[in-house]
Protein backbone atom coordinates (compact mmCIF):
# COMPACT_ATOMS: atom_id res chain seq x y z
CA UNK A 1 0.00 0.00 0.00
CA UNK A 2 2.62 2.63 0.95
CA UNK A 3 4.97 1.20 -1.45
CA UNK A 4 1.94 1.88 -4.25
CA UNK A 5 1.30 5.65 -2.50
CA UNK A 6 4.94 6.95 -3.06
CA UNK A 7 4.45 5.48 -6.98
CA UNK A 8 1.50 7.80 -7.01
CA UNK A 9 3.35 11.12 -5.76
CA UNK A 10 4.03 13.28 -8.56
CA UNK A 11 7.44 13.53 -8.72
CA UNK A 12 8.61 10.29 -10.59
CA UNK A 13 11.76 8.49 -9.74
CA UNK A 14 14.59 7.28 -11.97
CA UNK A 15 13.38 3.46 -13.77
CA UNK A 16 15.89 1.51 -12.18
CA UNK A 17 14.46 2.31 -9.16
CA UNK A 18 10.62 2.17 -9.94
CA UNK A 19 11.66 -1.31 -10.78
CA UNK A 20 13.17 -2.42 -7.87
CA UNK A 21 10.01 -1.04 -5.94
CA UNK A 22 7.93 -3.05 -8.37
CA UNK A 23 9.77 -5.96 -7.24
CA UNK A 24 9.68 -5.56 -3.75
CA UNK A 25 6.33 -4.34 -3.66
CA UNK A 26 5.16 -7.76 -5.51
CA UNK A 27 7.20 -9.84 -2.81
CA UNK A 28 5.55 -7.93 -0.02
CA UNK A 29 2.24 -8.84 -2.06
CA UNK A 30 2.91 -12.32 -1.98
CA UNK A 31 4.09 -12.42 1.49
CA UNK A 32 0.24 -10.50 2.26
CA UNK A 33 -1.40 -13.41 0.32
CA UNK A 34 0.86 -16.15 2.10
CA UNK A 35 -0.03 -14.60 5.74
CA UNK A 36 -3.54 -14.85 4.67
CA UNK A 37 -3.65 -18.41 3.92
CA UNK A 38 -0.92 -19.52 6.99
CA UNK A 39 -3.98 -20.43 9.47
CA UNK A 40 -6.49 -21.92 7.24
CA UNK A 41 -3.80 -24.18 6.30
CA UNK A 42 -2.52 -25.16 9.37
CA UNK A 43 -5.99 -25.92 10.78
CA UNK A 44 -7.14 -27.97 7.64
CA UNK A 45 -3.87 -30.24 8.29
CA UNK A 46 -4.67 -30.77 11.70
CA UNK A 47 -8.19 -31.35 10.66
CA UNK A 48 -6.84 -34.16 8.21
CA UNK A 49 -4.29 -35.54 10.68
CA UNK A 50 -7.32 -36.25 13.62
CA UNK A 51 -9.74 -37.67 10.71
CA UNK A 52 -7.16 -39.79 9.24
CA UNK A 53 -6.03 -41.38 12.93
CA UNK A 54 -9.97 -41.71 13.23
CA UNK A 55 -9.86 -39.59 16.17
CA UNK A 56 -13.51 -37.97 14.55
CA UNK A 57 -16.94 -39.22 13.94
CA UNK A 58 -17.01 -38.77 10.18
CA UNK A 59 -20.88 -38.27 10.20
CA UNK A 60 -20.34 -35.18 12.25
CA UNK A 61 -16.86 -34.10 10.97
CA UNK A 62 -15.64 -35.60 7.46
CA UNK A 63 -12.01 -35.32 7.04
CA UNK A 64 -11.44 -32.84 4.53
CA UNK A 65 -10.21 -35.21 1.78
CA UNK A 66 -13.30 -37.05 2.15
CA UNK A 67 -15.41 -32.93 1.29
CA UNK A 68 -12.79 -32.99 -1.34
CA UNK A 69 -13.33 -36.23 -2.83
CA UNK A 70 -17.81 -35.56 -2.42
CA UNK A 71 -16.70 -32.39 -4.11
CA UNK A 72 -14.87 -33.59 -7.25
CA UNK A 73 -18.13 -35.84 -7.41
CA UNK A 74 -20.29 -33.09 -7.38
CA UNK A 75 -18.90 -31.47 -9.96
CA UNK A 76 -18.57 -34.45 -12.30
CA UNK A 77 -21.87 -35.14 -12.59
CA UNK A 78 -23.09 -31.67 -12.91
CA UNK A 79 -24.91 -31.27 -9.68
CA UNK A 80 -22.97 -28.44 -8.07
CA UNK A 81 -22.74 -26.45 -10.98
CA UNK A 82 -26.21 -26.20 -11.59
CA UNK A 83 -27.67 -25.75 -8.19
CA UNK A 84 -24.62 -23.23 -8.02
CA UNK A 85 -26.09 -21.37 -11.60
CA UNK A 86 -29.49 -21.31 -9.97
CA UNK A 87 -28.98 -19.93 -6.78
CA UNK A 88 -25.69 -17.39 -8.68
CA UNK A 89 -29.36 -16.41 -10.50
CA UNK A 90 -31.78 -15.74 -7.50
CA UNK A 91 -29.06 -13.76 -5.45
CA UNK A 92 -28.65 -11.43 -8.44
CA UNK A 93 -32.18 -10.94 -9.68
CA UNK A 94 -32.66 -10.03 -5.70
CA UNK A 95 -29.65 -8.05 -5.32
CA UNK A 96 -30.58 -5.73 -8.67
CA UNK A 97 -34.40 -5.25 -7.40
CA UNK A 98 -33.21 -4.72 -4.04
CA UNK A 99 -30.10 -2.95 -3.93
CA UNK A 100 -31.44 -0.73 -6.85
CA UNK A 101 -34.47 0.25 -5.00
CA UNK A 102 -32.61 0.88 -1.83
CA UNK A 103 -30.46 3.36 -3.78
CA UNK A 104 -33.00 5.05 -5.09
CA UNK A 105 -34.85 5.16 -1.53
CA UNK A 106 -31.38 6.33 -0.31
CA UNK A 107 -30.67 8.92 -2.85
CA UNK A 108 -34.59 9.90 -2.13
CA UNK A 109 -34.87 10.48 1.27
CA UNK A 110 -31.49 11.43 1.51
CA UNK A 111 -32.34 14.56 -1.02
CA UNK A 112 -35.20 15.74 1.32
CA UNK A 113 -35.74 16.12 5.12
CA UNK A 114 -39.81 15.78 4.13
CA UNK A 115 -39.29 12.63 2.69
CA UNK A 116 -37.20 11.05 5.29
CA UNK A 117 -39.73 12.29 7.97
CA UNK A 118 -42.53 10.86 5.87
CA UNK A 119 -40.21 7.70 5.05
CA UNK A 120 -37.77 6.90 7.23
CA UNK A 121 -39.15 5.97 10.30
CA UNK A 122 -41.52 3.09 8.56
CA UNK A 123 -38.49 1.80 6.69
CA UNK A 124 -36.12 1.58 9.31
CA UNK A 125 -38.95 -0.88 11.54
CA UNK A 126 -39.13 -3.36 8.29
CA UNK A 127 -35.58 -3.13 8.50
CA UNK A 128 -35.44 -5.41 11.85
CA UNK A 129 -37.86 -7.87 10.44
CA UNK A 130 -36.04 -10.99 10.33
CA UNK A 131 -36.11 -13.68 7.43
CA UNK A 132 -37.44 -16.18 9.01
CA UNK A 133 -40.30 -14.26 10.23
CA UNK A 134 -41.14 -12.79 6.76
CA UNK A 135 -40.51 -16.70 4.67
CA UNK A 136 -43.63 -18.19 5.86
CA UNK A 137 -45.97 -14.63 5.04
CA UNK A 138 -43.95 -14.32 1.41
CA UNK A 139 -44.61 -18.22 0.86
CA UNK A 140 -48.21 -17.81 1.46
CA UNK A 141 -48.71 -14.92 -0.52
CA UNK A 142 -46.53 -15.54 -3.74
CA UNK A 143 -46.37 -19.57 -3.31
CA UNK A 144 -43.17 -21.86 -3.41
CA UNK A 145 -42.04 -20.03 -6.72
CA UNK A 146 -39.56 -18.48 -7.72
CA UNK A 147 -41.44 -14.88 -6.84
CA UNK A 148 -41.34 -15.79 -2.84
CA UNK A 149 -37.60 -16.14 -3.12
CA UNK A 150 -36.07 -12.91 -5.12
CA UNK A 151 -38.91 -10.99 -2.80
CA UNK A 152 -36.82 -11.92 -0.04
CA UNK A 153 -33.79 -11.52 -0.97
CA UNK A 154 -34.53 -8.26 -2.31
CA UNK A 155 -35.80 -7.75 0.96
CA UNK A 156 -32.87 -8.37 3.08
CA UNK A 157 -30.66 -5.98 0.29
CA UNK A 158 -32.54 -3.15 0.59
CA UNK A 159 -31.89 -2.14 3.71
CA UNK A 160 -27.81 -2.03 3.63
CA UNK A 161 -28.04 -0.21 0.14
CA UNK A 162 -30.65 1.93 1.27
CA UNK A 163 -29.00 3.17 4.92
CA UNK A 164 -25.55 3.70 3.58
CA UNK A 165 -26.83 5.60 0.20
CA UNK A 166 -28.92 7.73 2.53
CA UNK A 167 -25.41 8.49 5.20
CA UNK A 168 -23.46 9.35 1.95
CA UNK A 169 -25.66 11.90 0.79
CA UNK A 170 -26.35 13.12 4.05
CA UNK A 171 -22.34 13.12 4.37
CA UNK A 172 -21.48 15.58 1.25
CA UNK A 173 -18.97 18.32 2.85
CA UNK A 174 -21.30 21.30 2.95
CA UNK A 175 -18.29 23.60 2.07
CA UNK A 176 -18.11 22.07 -1.39
CA UNK A 177 -22.35 22.44 -1.96
CA UNK A 178 -20.74 26.10 -1.61
CA UNK A 179 -18.11 25.96 -4.21
CA UNK A 180 -20.78 23.89 -6.28
CA UNK A 181 -23.04 27.32 -5.76
CA UNK A 182 -20.22 29.97 -6.65
CA UNK A 183 -19.44 27.57 -10.04
CA UNK A 184 -23.12 27.79 -10.40
CA UNK A 185 -23.62 24.33 -11.10
CA UNK A 186 -27.17 22.89 -12.56
CA UNK A 187 -28.65 21.09 -10.43
CA UNK A 188 -28.23 17.81 -12.22
CA UNK A 189 -24.65 19.20 -12.22
CA UNK A 190 -25.05 19.21 -8.25
CA UNK A 191 -26.27 15.30 -8.31
CA UNK A 192 -23.91 14.00 -11.21
CA UNK A 193 -20.93 15.83 -10.55
CA UNK A 194 -20.55 16.70 -6.30
CA UNK A 195 -23.43 14.10 -4.83
CA UNK A 196 -22.97 10.95 -6.28
CA UNK A 197 -19.04 11.13 -6.50
CA UNK A 198 -18.90 12.12 -2.86
CA UNK A 199 -21.23 9.43 -1.57
CA UNK A 200 -19.60 6.78 -3.71
CA UNK A 201 -17.78 4.98 -0.79
CA UNK A 202 -20.60 4.86 1.00
CA UNK A 203 -22.53 3.47 -1.86
CA UNK A 204 -20.22 0.68 -2.24
CA UNK A 205 -20.24 -0.02 1.24
CA UNK A 206 -23.73 -0.55 0.53
CA UNK A 207 -23.22 -2.52 -2.52
CA UNK A 208 -20.99 -5.40 -0.54
CA UNK A 209 -23.38 -5.27 2.61
CA UNK A 210 -25.99 -6.01 0.08
CA UNK A 211 -24.59 -8.64 -1.33
CA UNK A 212 -23.93 -10.45 1.61
CA UNK A 213 -26.80 -10.03 2.71
CA UNK A 214 -28.38 -11.35 -0.40
CA UNK A 215 -26.45 -14.66 0.15
CA UNK A 216 -27.64 -14.78 3.60
CA UNK A 217 -31.52 -14.45 2.26
CA UNK A 218 -31.12 -16.88 -0.64
CA UNK A 219 -30.44 -19.88 1.64
CA UNK A 220 -33.43 -19.35 3.93
CA UNK A 221 -35.63 -18.93 1.20
CA UNK A 222 -34.15 -21.61 -0.45
CA UNK A 223 -34.24 -24.12 2.84
CA UNK A 224 -37.90 -23.17 2.63
CA UNK A 225 -39.15 -25.19 0.09
CA UNK A 226 -37.05 -25.69 -2.80
CA UNK A 227 -35.73 -27.99 -5.07
CA UNK A 228 -32.76 -26.54 -6.57
CA UNK A 229 -30.33 -24.62 -5.66
CA UNK A 230 -27.26 -24.68 -3.40
CA UNK A 231 -29.68 -23.93 -0.18
CA UNK A 232 -31.90 -27.06 -1.28
CA UNK A 233 -28.49 -29.34 -1.75
CA UNK A 234 -27.47 -28.68 1.59
CA UNK A 235 -31.00 -29.41 3.53
CA UNK A 236 -31.44 -31.93 1.27
CA UNK A 237 -28.50 -33.46 2.09
CA UNK A 238 -28.86 -32.81 5.47
CA UNK A 239 -31.92 -34.97 5.78
CA UNK A 240 -29.73 -38.00 4.51
CA UNK A 241 -26.94 -37.35 7.07
CA UNK A 242 -24.87 -36.97 3.77
CA UNK A 243 -22.19 -34.37 6.12
CA UNK A 244 -19.71 -34.11 3.18
CA UNK A 245 -22.53 -32.63 0.59
CA UNK A 246 -23.09 -29.83 3.31
CA UNK A 247 -19.70 -29.23 3.92
CA UNK A 248 -19.53 -28.66 0.39
CA UNK A 249 -22.37 -26.62 0.34
CA UNK A 250 -21.13 -24.61 2.46
CA UNK A 251 -17.40 -24.08 1.23
CA UNK A 252 -19.39 -23.11 -1.98
CA UNK A 253 -21.41 -20.08 -0.15
CA UNK A 254 -18.20 -18.96 1.38
CA UNK A 255 -15.67 -19.40 -1.44
CA UNK A 256 -18.27 -17.41 -3.82
CA UNK A 257 -19.27 -14.74 -1.19
CA UNK A 258 -15.51 -13.60 -0.68
CA UNK A 259 -15.20 -13.84 -4.36
CA UNK A 260 -18.13 -11.60 -5.38
CA UNK A 261 -16.79 -9.31 -2.11
CA UNK A 262 -13.18 -9.07 -3.30
CA UNK A 263 -15.05 -8.62 -7.08
CA UNK A 264 -16.74 -5.11 -5.47
CA UNK A 265 -13.57 -4.52 -3.44
CA UNK A 266 -11.40 -4.02 -6.83
CA UNK A 267 -13.75 -2.34 -8.38
CA UNK A 268 -14.54 0.11 -5.53
CA UNK A 269 -10.09 0.47 -5.48
CA UNK A 270 -10.17 1.54 -9.04
CA UNK A 271 -13.41 4.13 -8.55
CA UNK A 272 -11.88 5.79 -5.38
CA UNK A 273 -8.65 6.27 -5.99
CA UNK A 274 -8.69 9.46 -5.11
CA UNK A 275 -9.27 8.89 -1.65
CA UNK A 276 -7.15 9.68 1.13
CA UNK A 277 -7.71 8.13 4.02
CA UNK A 278 -5.85 6.01 6.59
CA UNK A 279 -4.99 2.56 4.77
CA UNK A 280 -3.90 0.64 7.71
CA UNK A 281 -0.35 0.79 7.63
CA UNK A 282 2.00 1.32 10.88
CA UNK A 283 0.10 -0.85 13.34
CA UNK B 1 -18.83 56.41 -14.77
CA UNK B 2 -18.75 53.19 -16.77
CA UNK B 3 -15.85 51.88 -15.33
CA UNK B 4 -17.20 51.48 -11.97
CA UNK B 5 -18.18 47.49 -11.36
CA UNK B 6 -19.12 47.44 -8.27
CA UNK B 7 -21.08 50.00 -6.43
CA UNK B 8 -21.78 49.19 -3.30
CA UNK B 9 -24.42 51.95 -1.42
CA UNK B 10 -25.75 52.07 2.15
CA UNK B 11 -25.55 48.43 2.52
CA UNK B 12 -26.21 47.25 5.95
CA UNK B 13 -26.52 43.65 6.97
CA UNK B 14 -27.99 42.25 10.74
CA UNK B 15 -27.53 38.93 12.00
CA UNK B 16 -30.51 37.64 13.93
CA UNK B 17 -29.39 35.82 16.92
CA UNK B 18 -31.50 33.64 19.35
CA UNK B 19 -29.52 36.50 21.90
CA UNK B 20 -30.27 39.55 20.03
CA UNK B 21 -29.19 40.88 16.82
CA UNK B 22 -25.80 41.89 15.51
CA UNK B 23 -25.37 44.45 13.49
CA UNK B 24 -22.61 42.62 10.88
CA UNK B 25 -22.38 45.65 8.61
CA UNK B 26 -23.19 49.49 9.05
CA UNK B 27 -23.39 51.75 6.12
CA UNK B 28 -20.79 50.51 4.00
CA UNK B 29 -20.11 53.02 0.52
CA UNK B 30 -17.98 51.56 -1.87
CA UNK B 31 -17.03 51.88 -5.53
CA UNK B 32 -14.51 49.78 -7.18
CA UNK B 33 -13.00 50.88 -10.40
CA UNK B 34 -12.79 48.86 -13.58
CA UNK B 35 -9.32 46.47 -12.92
CA UNK B 36 -8.74 47.49 -9.49
CA UNK B 37 -6.94 45.77 -6.62
CA UNK B 38 -8.76 46.24 -3.65
CA UNK B 39 -7.37 45.16 -0.46
CA UNK B 40 -9.71 44.60 2.93
CA UNK B 41 -8.10 44.57 6.37
CA UNK B 42 -9.78 44.23 9.66
CA UNK B 43 -9.98 42.14 12.81
CA UNK B 44 -11.90 39.32 12.99
CA UNK B 45 -15.97 39.89 13.28
CA UNK B 46 -15.34 42.76 11.79
CA UNK B 47 -17.58 41.64 8.66
CA UNK B 48 -14.96 41.77 6.45
CA UNK B 49 -15.85 38.00 5.03
CA UNK B 50 -19.73 38.98 5.30
CA UNK B 51 -19.18 41.95 2.49
CA UNK B 52 -17.41 39.69 0.38
CA UNK B 53 -20.08 37.10 0.68
CA UNK B 54 -22.75 39.31 -0.12
CA UNK B 55 -21.06 40.70 -3.06
CA UNK B 56 -20.32 36.92 -4.20
CA UNK B 57 -24.80 36.54 -4.03
CA UNK B 58 -24.13 33.61 -1.48
CA UNK B 59 -25.54 35.78 0.78
CA UNK B 60 -28.34 37.74 0.08
CA UNK B 61 -30.49 38.87 3.12
CA UNK B 62 -29.29 42.28 3.10
CA UNK B 63 -30.32 46.10 3.20
CA UNK B 64 -28.92 48.67 0.96
CA UNK B 65 -28.15 48.38 -2.72
CA UNK B 66 -25.16 46.26 -4.19
CA UNK B 67 -24.54 46.71 -7.85
CA UNK B 68 -22.33 44.85 -10.45
CA UNK B 69 -22.23 46.62 -13.87
CA UNK B 70 -25.32 48.58 -12.32
CA UNK B 71 -27.56 45.16 -12.33
CA UNK B 72 -28.28 44.15 -8.71
CA UNK B 73 -26.69 41.04 -7.01
CA UNK B 74 -29.67 38.30 -6.51
CA UNK B 75 -27.23 35.48 -6.12
CA UNK B 76 -24.27 33.50 -7.07
CA UNK B 77 -23.01 33.83 -10.59
CA UNK B 78 -19.95 33.30 -13.19
CA UNK B 79 -19.28 36.86 -13.43
CA UNK B 80 -17.98 36.72 -9.34
CA UNK B 81 -14.80 34.38 -9.05
CA UNK B 82 -14.93 33.14 -5.14
CA UNK B 83 -11.89 31.98 -3.60
CA UNK B 84 -12.14 30.54 0.14
CA UNK B 85 -9.65 30.22 2.91
CA UNK B 86 -9.32 26.57 1.75
CA UNK B 87 -8.81 25.05 -1.79
CA UNK B 88 -11.81 23.16 -1.96
CA UNK B 89 -11.34 21.09 -4.54
CA UNK B 90 -13.17 18.29 -5.91
CA UNK B 91 -11.06 15.33 -4.09
CA UNK B 92 -11.95 12.94 -6.51
CA UNK B 93 -11.19 15.06 -10.05
CA UNK B 94 -7.76 15.29 -11.18
CA UNK B 95 -6.54 19.07 -11.55
CA UNK B 96 -7.69 19.67 -14.59
CA UNK B 97 -10.74 18.33 -14.39
CA UNK B 98 -10.84 20.29 -10.73
CA UNK B 99 -10.33 23.55 -13.37
CA UNK B 100 -13.02 22.69 -15.82
CA UNK B 101 -15.33 21.36 -12.77
CA UNK B 102 -18.85 21.88 -14.35
CA UNK B 103 -17.35 22.43 -17.74
CA UNK B 104 -16.35 19.81 -20.08
CA UNK B 105 -12.74 19.23 -20.97
CA UNK B 106 -14.03 17.86 -24.48
CA UNK B 107 -14.80 21.46 -25.12
CA UNK B 108 -11.33 22.65 -27.30
CA UNK B 109 -12.05 25.82 -26.06
CA UNK B 110 -12.20 24.52 -22.61
CA UNK B 111 -9.55 22.44 -23.16
CA UNK B 112 -7.28 25.22 -24.50
CA UNK B 113 -8.03 28.02 -21.39
CA UNK B 114 -7.76 25.31 -19.10
CA UNK B 115 -4.10 24.56 -20.37
CA UNK B 116 -3.32 27.90 -20.72
CA UNK B 117 -4.04 28.69 -16.86
CA UNK B 118 -2.48 25.32 -15.93
CA UNK B 119 0.51 27.42 -16.92
CA UNK B 120 -0.49 30.52 -15.26
CA UNK B 121 -0.76 28.98 -12.13
CA UNK B 122 2.43 27.55 -12.87
CA UNK B 123 0.83 23.47 -12.43
CA UNK B 124 2.74 22.22 -15.81
CA UNK B 125 3.04 18.66 -14.90
CA UNK B 126 0.54 17.90 -12.41
CA UNK B 127 -2.79 17.75 -14.43
CA UNK B 128 -3.60 14.17 -13.76
CA UNK B 129 -2.96 14.60 -10.22
CA UNK B 130 -5.35 14.26 -7.58
CA UNK B 131 -5.90 16.85 -5.26
CA UNK B 132 -4.41 14.51 -2.25
CA UNK B 133 -1.24 14.98 -4.15
CA UNK B 134 -0.68 18.20 -3.92
CA UNK B 135 0.80 21.18 -1.25
CA UNK B 136 -1.82 23.42 0.33
CA UNK B 137 -0.07 26.39 -2.52
CA UNK B 138 -0.78 23.87 -4.98
CA UNK B 139 -4.05 23.28 -4.21
CA UNK B 140 -5.08 26.99 -3.60
CA UNK B 141 -3.31 27.93 -7.21
CA UNK B 142 -5.74 25.42 -8.72
CA UNK B 143 -8.73 27.24 -7.17
CA UNK B 144 -7.58 29.92 -8.09
CA UNK B 145 -7.20 28.77 -11.60
CA UNK B 146 -10.60 27.24 -11.42
CA UNK B 147 -12.25 30.46 -10.46
CA UNK B 148 -10.28 32.43 -13.53
CA UNK B 149 -11.50 30.19 -16.15
CA UNK B 150 -15.09 31.52 -16.01
CA UNK B 151 -13.09 34.80 -16.60
CA UNK B 152 -14.76 36.41 -13.62
CA UNK B 153 -15.33 40.09 -13.99
CA UNK B 154 -14.15 40.57 -10.22
CA UNK B 155 -12.35 37.43 -8.21
CA UNK B 156 -13.45 37.63 -4.52
CA UNK B 157 -10.73 36.52 -2.83
CA UNK B 158 -11.77 35.44 1.54
CA UNK B 159 -8.22 34.93 3.06
CA UNK B 160 -7.01 32.74 0.62
CA UNK B 161 -3.25 32.64 1.58
CA UNK B 162 -4.19 32.84 5.11
CA UNK B 163 -3.72 28.88 5.80
CA UNK B 164 0.11 28.83 4.02
CA UNK B 165 3.51 29.17 5.41
CA UNK B 166 5.34 32.40 4.77
CA UNK B 167 6.85 31.41 1.96
CA UNK B 168 4.45 30.00 -0.10
CA UNK B 169 2.27 32.86 0.46
CA UNK B 170 4.92 35.50 -0.96
CA UNK B 171 5.15 33.37 -3.63
CA UNK B 172 1.36 33.30 -4.66
CA UNK B 173 1.09 37.02 -3.75
CA UNK B 174 3.06 37.21 -7.05
CA UNK B 175 1.52 34.51 -9.05
CA UNK B 176 -1.81 36.68 -8.47
CA UNK B 177 -0.29 39.65 -9.20
CA UNK B 178 1.21 38.65 -12.17
CA UNK B 179 -2.68 37.18 -13.16
CA UNK B 180 -4.12 40.58 -12.57
CA UNK B 181 -1.53 42.42 -14.40
CA UNK B 182 -2.01 39.85 -17.04
CA UNK B 183 -6.22 39.69 -17.08
CA UNK B 184 -7.12 43.14 -15.19
CA UNK B 185 -9.42 40.68 -13.54
CA UNK B 186 -10.95 43.27 -10.78
CA UNK B 187 -9.65 42.18 -7.17
CA UNK B 188 -11.68 42.24 -4.04
CA UNK B 189 -9.09 40.58 -1.70
CA UNK B 190 -10.29 39.95 2.21
CA UNK B 191 -6.64 39.64 5.08
CA UNK B 192 -5.79 39.78 7.91
CA UNK B 193 -2.35 40.19 7.22
CA UNK B 194 -1.16 43.98 7.27
CA UNK B 195 1.83 43.16 4.92
CA UNK B 196 -0.10 41.24 2.37
CA UNK B 197 -2.85 43.93 2.45
CA UNK B 198 -0.08 46.88 1.47
CA UNK B 199 1.50 44.63 -0.98
CA UNK B 200 -1.43 43.66 -3.28
CA UNK B 201 -3.73 46.81 -2.31
CA UNK B 202 -4.38 49.34 -4.57
CA UNK B 203 -6.48 50.96 -1.94
CA UNK B 204 -6.43 48.99 1.31
CA UNK B 205 -9.98 49.30 3.06
CA UNK B 206 -9.98 49.03 7.27
CA UNK B 207 -12.43 48.24 8.65
CA UNK B 208 -13.78 48.41 12.48
CA UNK B 209 -16.17 45.80 14.28
CA UNK B 210 -18.95 45.88 16.37
CA UNK B 211 -20.99 47.12 13.61
CA UNK B 212 -18.71 45.97 11.46
CA UNK B 213 -18.33 49.36 9.46
CA UNK B 214 -15.18 50.78 6.71
CA UNK B 215 -13.07 53.09 9.14
CA UNK B 216 -10.92 54.37 6.24
CA UNK B 217 -9.83 54.03 2.88
CA UNK B 218 -6.43 54.38 2.08
CA UNK B 219 -5.05 54.73 -1.31
CA UNK B 220 -1.65 52.96 -2.07
CA UNK B 221 0.64 54.95 -4.57
CA UNK B 222 3.55 52.07 -4.99
CA UNK B 223 4.18 50.84 -8.32
CA UNK B 224 4.15 47.31 -9.28
CA UNK B 225 6.35 44.97 -8.59
CA UNK B 226 6.68 46.45 -5.07
CA UNK B 227 9.65 45.91 -2.86
CA UNK B 228 8.33 44.95 0.69
CA UNK B 229 12.17 46.20 2.50
CA UNK B 230 12.39 49.35 0.27
CA UNK B 231 11.80 52.69 2.10
CA UNK B 232 8.21 53.98 0.87
CA UNK B 233 6.98 50.58 1.16
CA UNK B 234 8.02 50.64 5.17
CA UNK B 235 6.50 53.87 5.39
CA UNK B 236 2.86 53.34 3.84
CA UNK B 237 2.83 49.53 6.20
CA UNK B 238 3.61 51.77 9.24
CA UNK B 239 0.73 54.25 8.21
CA UNK B 240 -1.51 51.48 7.54
CA UNK B 241 -0.46 50.46 10.69
CA UNK B 242 -1.35 53.12 12.42
CA UNK B 243 -4.68 53.11 11.08
CA UNK B 244 -5.11 49.95 12.19
CA UNK B 245 -4.28 51.18 15.95
CA UNK B 246 -6.44 53.70 16.08
CA UNK B 247 -9.16 50.85 15.11
CA UNK B 248 -8.28 48.53 18.02
CA UNK B 249 -7.63 50.94 20.74
CA UNK B 250 -10.84 52.46 21.58
CA UNK B 251 -12.30 48.75 21.47
CA UNK B 252 -9.58 47.76 23.88
CA UNK B 253 -10.99 50.85 25.99
CA UNK B 254 -14.66 49.36 26.02
CA UNK B 255 -13.71 46.21 26.92
CA UNK B 256 -14.68 44.27 23.86
CA UNK B 257 -11.03 42.80 22.90
CA UNK B 258 -11.12 39.95 20.48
Amino acid sequence: MLEARIENTATSPSIKRKKQRQRRGLSIQITNAMLGVLLPVVLITIWEIAGVMGALNPILLPAPSMILQEFINLSASGELASHLGISAWRALLGFLLGGGLGLAAGIWVGFSIKTERLLDPSLQMLRTLPHLALAPLFILWFGFGETSKILLIAKGSFFPMYVNTFLGIRSVDGKLFDVARVLHFTKWQLISKLIVPASLPNIFLGVRLSIGVAWLGLVVAEMMGSTSGVGFMINDARSFSLTTVVFVGIIVFAVVGKLTDSLVKLLEKRLLRWQDSFKGGGF
Amino acid sequence: MTSEVLVIDDLNKVFSAPTGNVVALEHIQLKVQQGEFITIIGPSGCGKSTLLKIVAGIDTEYEGSVTLHGKPIEGPSIEKGFIFQEPRLFPWLTVEKNIAANLSLKNPEVRKKVDELIELVRLQGFEQSYPRELSGGMAQRVAIARALLRNPDVLLLDEPFGALDAFTRSHLQEVLLDIWQKNRTTMLFVTHDLDEAVFLGQRVIIMNPRPGHIRNILPIGLPFPRKRASHSFQELRHIVLKEFEKVEEPLLDQGAGI
